[in-house]
Formats: C-alpha cells, structure tokens, sequence
C-alpha cells in the first residue's frame, strides 16, 4: 500500500441553508478541496450521502455530482452507511489511493435535510434503524440512543447532568467554529430544561437536522510532496459492523462496531489509543459521545461521563474531544459528517482551527464516524509527519 | 408515504400476529426475528417455535417526538424487551402510565393495533407489550 495524504479540505456552512440546493451544497464543498489543493483534475471521486432519495428524491448522485463538478466522465460513486457514509467515502478513497489505482480521489459527503418537514426528517433517519421491527414499532434516533441511554444510567450511574455536560462542552467548541449551525453557549441548566424528545434525552442532548457538504482530496504522499504540500497522512483507516437493531446487542451500552473500528485502524498505524492526542467522534446524541469513549478505550466503561464533568475532554482538557463543537453544535448533515470529521483533524493538524479553537502542538488525531444506533462505524487516524 | 404492498403486509404476519421465531437445533438459540443462517454456520439447521409472550423491560424510552405515522399516538412507551426464550426485541408497551415504565418490569404481548395509513386505507396490526 502506498502512504496516502489530504491534500485539500472543503466545507459549507451548517445550518439551514434553504437557498442552497442540494448538488449546490456539494460542489461549492469540492470546489473548496479542489482549490486548497491546488488540483483541477480527479481520477475519481466518492460521495457520502444517506438518504438523497427521502431527502430530496434524487438518487444517482455520483452522476449528478460529477457532472455539476464539470468533472464527467471520471468514476463517481455514492456510497451510503446511514450516518456513516462520510466516513465510508473517506475509507473508498484512502482505498483507492493506497492501492495504486488512482492519484487523485475526492472523498466528500453531502446531505439536504430541510426541504422536508420534521415528521418525513425523522421518518428518513429511521430508516437507518431495522425497518421491520424498530421503525415499524415506532422507533425513533433520539428513541434507539434513549434506550442506550437508560441501559449506560443503569448500569453505570451515569446521570442527565453528565449528559448535559457534552453538549455545553461541544456547543463551547462549536462557538469558535465559524461553520457551526448552532454556535451558542448553552448551560447545563439549559440542557436540562429544554424539552424532552425521548427520555432521558432533551431537546439539547441531540444533534440537529442540518444542510451541508464537505470534501477532502486524497493523493499519495509523493504527490504531495511535489505539489509542495505539507501532507497530513492517513496512518489507519477500520470500518466495522454490528446488529443493525439496537436490540440485537448483548450490551446495549457499548458500541462494538467503534470498537473494532478503532481496533483495525490502531492496528494499522501500529498504535495504541493511548497515542491519540485529540479526537473528532460522532455525538449524535449526548450519549453516543460518552458510549463511543468508553468502547475506543480512550475511557474505562462509565468513566466517559465524570471524566467530561472534570473537562477531561474541554478544549483545555487532557484529550480534547469535538473541537469542532462535534454534531451537536456544528451540525448534521448525516452523509457529510464523515468527511466533516476529516476537515476538522487536517485544520487541527495543519495549525489552522479558527477563533483560539487551535490545539497547541498536535502531532495525531483520531475521527469516529458512526451509522445507525452503531450498526457501522469508521476510524480513521491523521498525522502530520 | 405509501408503501403498501400486500405481500410486504402479509409476510410478517408470522411473526407480528404469532411472534413466530426460529431455533437451532443444535445451539438451542433463538431468534426472532427467523433467521437463515446464524453467526459462524451457514448451515444450520432450524425449527419454528412461538414465543411464550413473557419478558422484562431491558431498556426503555418515552417517545415525544414521533415519525409522521405514529403522531397521534405521541408520547409513548418504547421498550427492548428481553423474553424469557432470550430473546431481545422492540415493542411498545401498551396499558400503562408512560411514568410507570421502569427495567426490569415484567410485560406479556398482546395483538394490538400499530397504525394506520390513511394513505394506503390500510390498518397495521402487531405485538404490543402490556404490564404483566
């Protein structure tokens, strides 16, 4: 396999963009990549995007996108794994890169959430559930995490306020991200007297329903070397399955597909979690960011949510998580999270995170990308040389 | 959101009117819903049984927010209920103060109504959990 680079970054602001079509959304994202590269062609591209077809009744996208690219006829496919699709599209291009196939391969991710109202928003969400026998019994996202939710408070005494603190944590980060959707403070007293969505889970324990796109080039890191490119490597890349029902695990409380992910990518990087400087990990809902903690190792099972009380986890903390203000705050656009992940790592990276969210001497950082209630998750490890 | 085909309706009667699952013969597993293959034997060989319809709350939710089809019905109790073959699924628990759902509660199955699509003229009939 061959060492393979970002050589380019590209993101839309998050939010509800309702003037902002669809393949709009994706191409100004590629473009973004195309120019920070420095490149104007591809070999090939791959698009993360969940659920076009519900969303806005258009499949076919690497097609479309290609075209509105102007980059037809190159190769161009989407690829879907629920909220993971991003981080998949990530995963096909690092693929294609490393094998030697092609040079130049963009990984974006894209999704257009808001030209449908919130009973079809929430219905298109739950088909990354089991369809027959959650989404039939009237399974919900915030429902499936709720029940995680409940299962982690029984087990480990993890309480509401804990829960709270991730997302004052993240909407904190989010606060410093230009791009962020919702960038304001919130309070643990805020989170706590919003409206309940699916017990224990509050208004303010959820990621939103978000427009967006990003993109990230991949070439070899010789490529980039010419190019004069300070490359930011990707030393591991694991994916993994588990049931797609919540209710299909013997421990509802860990997220095995995280698990093995991290385990895959660690493994290629010839690492220990315990070389991660800093993380970007997929909290969809409040839960998912403590349950994904303690499944990746980088915290012991029920110790995710006291260490986030301590600000272990704060931008000032012993390993920042979400500096980017995570899904919560900066949005998600679920098939563009992914790659969205990847653009915040390279910013920590490269010393370019906006507004004093910049980590000092980051070396190595670690994104979780995750489908479903964590019937699939990616990891994927940076590093500047 | 139509999407009614009758054979989609009518091949999970089975296991929504019956909680028809499979077990097999060599494990004594059970799953529900069937399946055709287990975790490391591609040929293993199954035999239906019925679920007795008894469990325990495993985990649960309240849902308040709910898809288009359930809305009426918002907020509701959602469960994992674990039954006393082994077996975990979802259910709704139904006959019940949503403030008196709690694990570890004991539930039977009952046929109850899901929902209907008013779309599609047609009544979705299923398992629902009540307090034992």
């Amino acid at each position: 396999m061959r060492d393979v680079a970002v050589i380019g970054i590209g993101m839309t602001k998050f939010g509800e963009l309702w003037e902002k079509s669809f393949r709009d959304l994706f191409v100004e994202a590629a473009k973004g990549a195309l120019l920070d590269a420095g490149v104007d062609k591809l070999d090939s591209m791959y698009v993360g995007c969940m659920s076009s077809g519900l969303f806005v009744g258009q499949e076919h996208v690497g097609s479309l996108m290609a075209d509105y690219l102007g980059m037809t006829p190159i190769p161009a496919v989407r690829v879907e794994s629920a909220c993971a699709s991003g981080g998949v599209a990530i995963r096909q291009a690092f693929m294609e890169v490393a094998s030697g196939m092609s040079d130049v391969v963009l990984a974006g991710g894209v999704e257009k959430m808001t030209d449908v109202d919130g009973g079809m928003a929430t219905y298109a969400l739950a088909t990354a559930a089991d369809a027959e026998y959650e989404g039939f019994q009237g399974a919900t996202f915030p429902g499936l995490y709720a029940m995680m939710a409940h299962a982690h408070m029984a087990k480990y005494g993890t309480t509401s306020e804990m829960l709270a603190h991730v997302a004052v944590k993240n909407h904190a980060n989010g606060n410093l991200n230009p791009l962020a959707q919702f960038p304001a403070k919130i309070t643990v007293e805020g989170v706590l007297g919003s409206t309940m969505v699916a017990d224990p889970l509050h208004i303010l324990d959820c990621s939103p329903v978000t427009d967006g796109a990003a993109a990230v080039i991949l070439a070899p890191v010789e490529l980039a070397n010419k190019l004069g490119i300070t490359p930011i490597k990707i030393i591991g890349s694991g994916m993994a399955t588990d049931t797609i029902a919540l209710h299909g695990r013997a421990d509802m409380t860990t997220i095995n597909a995280a698990k093995v992910a991290a385990e895959k990518a660690l493994a290629m990087a010839n690492l220990t979690i315990k070389d991660m400087q800093f993380a970007e990990v997929h909290d969809c809902f409040t839960i998912a960011e403590l349950a994904v903690l303690e499944s990746i190792g980088v915290f012991e099972p029920g110790q995710a949510g006291p260490a986030t009380v301590d600000g272990a986890t704060a931008l000032d903390g012993s390993f920042p998580v979400n500096t980017s203000g995570g899904l919560k705050s900066k949005g998600h656009p679920v098939g563009a999270t992914g790659v969205a992940q990847i653009v915040e790592i390279v910013k920590q990276l490269r010393g370019t995170a906006e507004n004093g969210r910049q980590l000092k001497n980051v070396t190595r950082g670690l994104a979780q990308n995750m489908g479903g209630s964590g019937g699939s998750s990616t990891v994927h490890i940076l590093e500047v040389a | 959101m139509a999407q009614t085909l009758t054979a989609r309706v009518w091949r999970e009667y089975p296991q929504r009117y019956r909680l028809m699952a499979n077990k097999d013969k060599a494990t004594g597993d059970v799953y529900f819903p069937p399946r055709l293959v287990t975790p490391g034997n591609l040929n293993a060989e199954f035999e239906d049984v019925q679920l007795c319809g008894k469990g325990k709350v495993a985990t649960y939710t309240i849902i308040r927010v709910a898809p288009t089809p359930f809305a009426d019905l918002s907020p509701y109790a959602l469960a994992v209920i674990e039954t006393e073959e082994g077996v975990k699924f979802s259910a709704q628990i139904a006959d019940c103060r949503i403030e008196d759902v709690k694990i570890g509660m004991d539930v039977t199955f009952e046929f109850r109504r899901i929902y209907e699509d008013n779309e599609a003229s047609v009544i979705y009939y299923g398992y629902k959990a009540v307090p034992a």
